[in-house]
């Protein structure tokens, strides 16, 4: 898998932090713009896949410390369990729940269920496409 | 609707989604997927059978997803006829589920095999409690994906050969659903199955809906493995673990029937003399296909798959006669012959444990060694072949006084002459299997890699539930009864769903 390039591995220690934090601007911006957890975990896994390009696979593995089936695990976990708050308050599964702070210094912190359910889409994602992508380039070499 | 209840028709769907999820976070151990399976099974089920008594007593249930509201969120929608497939559901799951834990080994495990077989209950359920077409074709897709994955599983040559016409059959019917879902949408303008239901009636070009209904007749037909659309069924179901397909032969084919029901009771009832009269020739064309290449069969799996054909026809048609009686049987039907069929699946996983083939000729001598078995076969045998007290007798029976009260003499023929046929290959079976002696050659008992104890209380427990249908029939064919009475006036479930005003408002517009 490596390309053994150097201009591609300087450029991609330089991306890599960059893209996962637009992966992660796209999270947050989602709710109401072009964005969401599914478009952020594809940019994430995306990311850690130009690493694997640029490096190798083990030094990917390390880099991501946890396997990616638990990120697919444990997001599935947390994205059907956004749903529950709701059905607590005795609304309809899935009812958004909307929590709202004041800021120090002037304006608001919205948090809401939705964002949780998108974390766990954004997981889902990630581990999903990591796992495929990883194995199949595990089975090449 | 009160808080409670909300949640009690979204259960169905959410615990299995969760039991998955919580599966595969913990892929790791073994012991956690295996406690969750036959856990979340089990909860499952009593979270089904309350709803099926609750939707007993309040005639439909409906949430609103998230509280967008309909036509313009997705309902669930919890009527007798989808509480009893649900409860179903949880019946046929927490079998295979306890079943796994002496049929599926670690090298399953480790590809996933306790999150699929929970992906595959949620969409399932889904199927069977959503209100709204585009959601119905999205959990088709969910059952799909997990059986695509569940199909091959352990990756042996006979499984991916079956997996290939499994998945370019199913592929097709799923793009005629999306094109049928796309053109109903061009016409009435909603996705809501109630709404659909209430605008069609308004709607003047009669032939485009009629269009649109043989194509969701067609690719129901290919889920529901009916007349001609049925050879996948036979080519895959007997190539994966015998847990796999004792759940897809319960469960799949009887999501598509499922929908047949509820579609062409509630959106295409304009036209009944032609859609119905067409589903009337596939359902005999069905039974008779189904019986008749089983007839032909030697492997113990590939009789039993081509008896699912078979009894698919009757199904269809108790939905085919449409008239209250016969639509009585066709749900009374469904319910026999999900336990019976997966039943006796679980059993030929059980002889296949003890005497290491699933050909007729290699067989031999079960009942000597094995009387137990030969009764617990022997229940469900004779409930698929019709034969009094047992569960299948008394759904036979209601189906062909159906026929009878209108007069549709051939289908009534064909009926019969199908159970007899289906007698003939259940006796193949007892002879074969049970009756004769060991073929010399035959018959050395593997070592089992796993104790055979959970394979057991299933195959008890499923010839229990066949007999106690047949003697305590009664409560069984009053849920028939009202889920037919709800199937049939149309407008219980459209108000139910879509409220008084909304009705009201829309009849108003029309004036």
């Amino acid at each position: 898998m490596n390309m053994h390039s150097l201009i591609l591995r300087t450029a991609g220690n330089f991306l890599l932090p960059l893209l996962l934090l637009f992966s992660v601007f796209l999270l947050l911006r989602g709710h109401d713009e072009p964005g969401g957890g599914f478009i952020a975990g594809l940019v994430a896994a995306g990311a850690i896949v130009l690493y694997v390009f640029s490096m190798d696979i083990a030094s990917a593995r390390r880099l991501l410390r946890v396997d990616p089936r638990d990120l697919l695990g444990a997001g599935m976990v947390i994205a059907v369990l956004s749903g529950a708050p709701a059905a607590f308050l005795g609304q309809p599964y899935f009812t958004a729940q909307w929590w709202e702070f004041g800021l120090p210094g002037g304006g608001e912190l919205k948090l809401s269920t939705v964002l949780i359910f998108d974390i766990g889409v954004y997981l889902v994602v990630v581990g999903a496409v990591l796992t495929i992508i990883l194995n199949l380039a595990e089975a090449e070499d | 609707m009160s808080a409670y209840m909300n949640a009690l028709v979204a259960l169905p769907v959410i615990l299995p989604l969760l039991a998955g999820a919580l599966s595969l976070a913990f892929w790791r151990s073994s012991a956690a997927q295996k406690l969750l399976g036959v856990f979340g099974t089990l909860a499952l089920l009593v979270v089904s059978v309350h709803l099926l008594f609750e939707t007993w007593e309040h005639d439909h249930i409906v949430m609103h997803m998230g509280s967008w509201h309909a036509p313009f969120g997705i309902v669930l929608v919890s009527d007798m006829l989808a509480a009893i497939m649900v409860v179903l559901t949880g019946i046929i799951g927490l079998a295979t589920a306890v079943y796994s834990l002496s049929d599926i080994g670690t090298r399953h495990e480790r590809f996933g095999y306790y999150p699929l077989f929970h992906l595959l209950l949620a969409g399932v359920n889904g199927a069977f409690l959503t209100g709204d077409i585009f959601n119905l074709y999205v959990w088709f897709e969910v059952m799909l994906v997990a059986s695509f994955a569940l199909l091959i599983l352990g990756g042996e040559r006979a499984q991916m050969e079956g997996a290939i016409k499994y998945v370019t059959l199913n592929l097709v019917s799923s793009m005629l659903f999306l094109t049928a879902i796309g053109l109903l949408y061009g016409l009435t303008g909603t996705l809501n199955m109630a709404d659909i239901a209430v605008r069609l009636a308004e709607v003047e070009d009669t032939g485009l809906v009629t269009v649109i209904a043989m194509l969701f007749m067609v690719s129901f037909g290919i889920k529901a493995a009916a007349f001609p659309f049925f050879f996948w069924l036979p080519a895959s179901y007997h190539t994966p673990k015998v847990a796999v397909s004792a759940l897809f032969a319960g469960m799949l084919t009887k999501v598509g029937v499922y929908a047949l029901y509820r579609v062409f009771t509630l959106i295409f009832n304009q036209d009944v003399d032609y859609t119905h009269e067409i589903l009337l020739w596939i359902a005999m064309l069905t039974m008779l296909t189904g019986v008749l290449g089983a007839a032909a069969q030697f492997e113990f799996r590939r009789i039993l798959s081509f008896h699912i054909i078979s009894q698919i026809g009757y199904m269809i048609l108790g939905l085919a006669l449409f008239t209250p009686l016969a639509i009585v049987g066709g749900v009374f039907y469904i319910m026999h012959h999900i336990i019976v069929k997966a039943n006796l699946f679980l059993i030929s996983g059980l002889t296949y444990q003890l005497k290491g083939s699933h050909e007729l000729r290699e067989l031999g001598g079960l009942y000597r060694s094995h009387p137990m078995l030969a009764v617990l076969f022997m229940v469900p045998a004779l409930s698929l072949a019709g034969l009094p007290p047992l569960s299948g007798f008394f759904a036979k029976f209601i189906i062909i006084r159906a026929g009878i009260e209108v007069e549709a003499w051939l289908a009534v023929a064909v009926a019969l002459v199908v159970g007899l046929l289906t007698l003939y290959s259940m006796v193949k079976i007892w002879n074969e299997v049970f009756w004769k002696a060991q073929p010399a050659g035959f018959g050395q008992t593997p070592t089992p890699v796993r104790p055979l104890f959970w394979m057991w209380p299933p195959i008890v427990g499923l010839a229990l539930m066949t007999v106690m249908i047949g003697l305590y029939g009664q409560p069984i064919f009053e849920m028939a009864e009202l889920s037919a009475e709800q199937l049939l006036d149309t407008s219980r479930y459209i108000e139910a769903v879509l409220g008084a005003d909304y009705v009201e408002s829309l009849q108003e517009m029309r004036r």
